[in-house]
């Protein structure tokens, strides 16, 4: 555990020596959310509707963005093959680059979720919706979003792999959380969209940190 | 049980395998005709015009096998490419690998003879209906397999990692599925459902199965011409191959 918490700490404090990389993570969800109203128009009713969509939609690529980071640092000066022939079990380390990689492309953006939901006129109990399935739904999409990550690593034409690889398998995850928002929305209860994207989650914690492991492995052969 | 007829694992070797497959393919190309040309002719000559869909309706006899063999080679390819994993067999990556374009192939023309259909009976070329909205992410699913085995040089290594993308994909293949039902189910109260269609008559039936087998060893026997293929070009330095008749001519 201490050195699961010593990947995290690291980690950020790698990340906060870069703030600029965070930092145009977080502008382009708010830039692509606000492009929506610009090209589809300024109506409030549909504006409203598409909003839960478009902050998913939006969510995803930014994290997408992150991913490539998650390893490739690591993987270039080294690092990575230390971490896998340590005593502690590679699977754990993994675990706390992935849980940095939500702490810093993740959370800031439920964090602001709600900031993007006032432009789109969604209600005050949309919004409380609308987080709560973002802080469910982000940390599933760093889970998955590792196993490409650590599959592409030093791969030619990475990136644009890496969201070719990852984007089908977060659909799900898309489905439940926006739709979380739409069954409020249409007076349906959100709790069975909110315990469906739990379950992504429960699940996602069981398998991607070794599905992970596993590609690291293959990669540093 | 040590003196069983066959060794099995002797074919777990591709230079063995390699003249099995040669003598394999004439008969699955010729069990593909067969099954192709007796299910044609049940299909479009012997099978009744619908009462509600008339003539048009007969493209499911290619739409509906294309779509069960798309999903069947998937999991047949997941299955292989575990097996390469587990066992670090070369030759089971190889037919992982083999299989994947046709199985790209089977989605595509299910996807391609499912909006045909859908233009005269529903008016729409697409709509967002779970079936193929989920056949459409298979079809994404056997792109991002044969884009990454294609961008790693290092063939044990695009094994390995692609196995690995297989068998995630195949763990979130019905997640993706049930997602996707339920998100049509809440966005769409009333679309066009396929589930409900009328008794079909036995000749269509019959038709279909034919149709299907005739997919099946059609995907078999390209399957082991591509395994060839591959086989010959990985082992190109092993003497074997060098010795082949078709190398030397």
């Amino acid at each position: 555990m201490k050195a699961f918490a010593f990947v995290v700490r690291r980690d950020l404090l790698l990340a906060m020596r870069r703030k600029s990389d965070v930092l145009s993570a977080l502008f382009f969800f708010v830039i692509v959310s606000s492009l929506f109203p610009l090209g589809i128009g300024a109506e409030t009713a549909l504006l409203r509707k598409i909003a839960p969509g478009v902050i998913w939609v939006a969510a995803l690529l930014s994290t997408m963005l992150g991913l490539q980071r998650m390893f490739a640092a690591d993987h270039a000066d080294g690092t990575l093959e230390q971490m896998a022939l340590s005593p502690e079990p590679l699977a754990l380390l993994v675990g706390g680059k992935i849980a940095a990689h939500w702490l810093v492309c993740g959370l800031p953006l439920v964090a602001l979720a709600p900031l993007i939901g006032l432009q789109f006129d969604l209600s005050g109990a949309e919004l409380g919706i609308l987080v709560l399935a973002l802080l469910l739904g982000t940390p599933v999409l760093s889970l998955i979003g590792s196993v490409g990550a650590a599959l592409t690593l030093g791969v030619r034409g990475g990136g644009v792999l890496l969201s070719l690889l990852v984007l089908p398998l977060y659909i799900p995850t898309l489905i439940f959380g926006s739709g979380a928002v739409y069954a409020h929305t249409a007076g349906q209860d959100a709790g069975a969209h909110l315990s469906l994207l739990g379950a992504l989650l429960v699940l996602g914690l069981f398998f991607a940190p070794w599905a992970t492991t596993a590609a690291i492995r293959i990669a540093i052969e | 049980m040590s003196n069983s007829i066959i060794h099995w694992f002797k074919f777990a070797s591709p230079a063995s395998f390699y003249p099995l497959a040669g003598r394999m393919i004439p008969w699955f190309w010729l069990l593909a005709a067969a099954f192709g040309l007796s299910g044609l002719w049940l299909s479009f000559f012997v099978a009744p015009t619908d009462a509600v869909q008339g003539d048009g309706y007969r493209i499911i006899f290619v739409h509906v096998p294309a779509s069960w063999m798309s999903m069947f080679i998937y999991l047949v390819m997941a299955a292989w490419a575990g097996l390469g994993l587990v066992f670090n067999t070369r030759l089971s990556s190889m037919m992982a690998q083999a299989l994947a374009p046709t199985g790209a192939l089977m989605a595509f023309l299910s996807l391609w003879t499912g909006s045909f259909w859908g233009k005269p009976m529903w008016g729409t070329w697409w709509i967002w209906d779970a079936r193929l909205t989920s056949e459409l992410i298979l079809l994404f699913l056997y792109v991002g397999f044969i884009a990454l085995q294609a961008s790693i040089d290092d063939p044990r290594r695009a094994d390995k990692a692609g196995a690995i993308l297989a068998l995630v994909g195949s763990v979130n293949v019905p997640i993706i599925y049930f997602s996707v039902k339920w998100w049509n189910t809440l966005h769409q109260g009333s679309t066009v459902s396929l589930t409900k269609a009328p008794a079909m008559a036995h000749t269509m039936l019959l038709g279909m199965l034919l149709m299907a087998l005739c997919f099946w060893m059609y995907a078999i026997a390209v399957a082991l011409q591509r395994v060839r293929a591959i086989i010959l070009e990985r082992e190109s330095h092993a003497e074997w191959v060098r010795e082949l008749k078709e190398v030397l001519a």
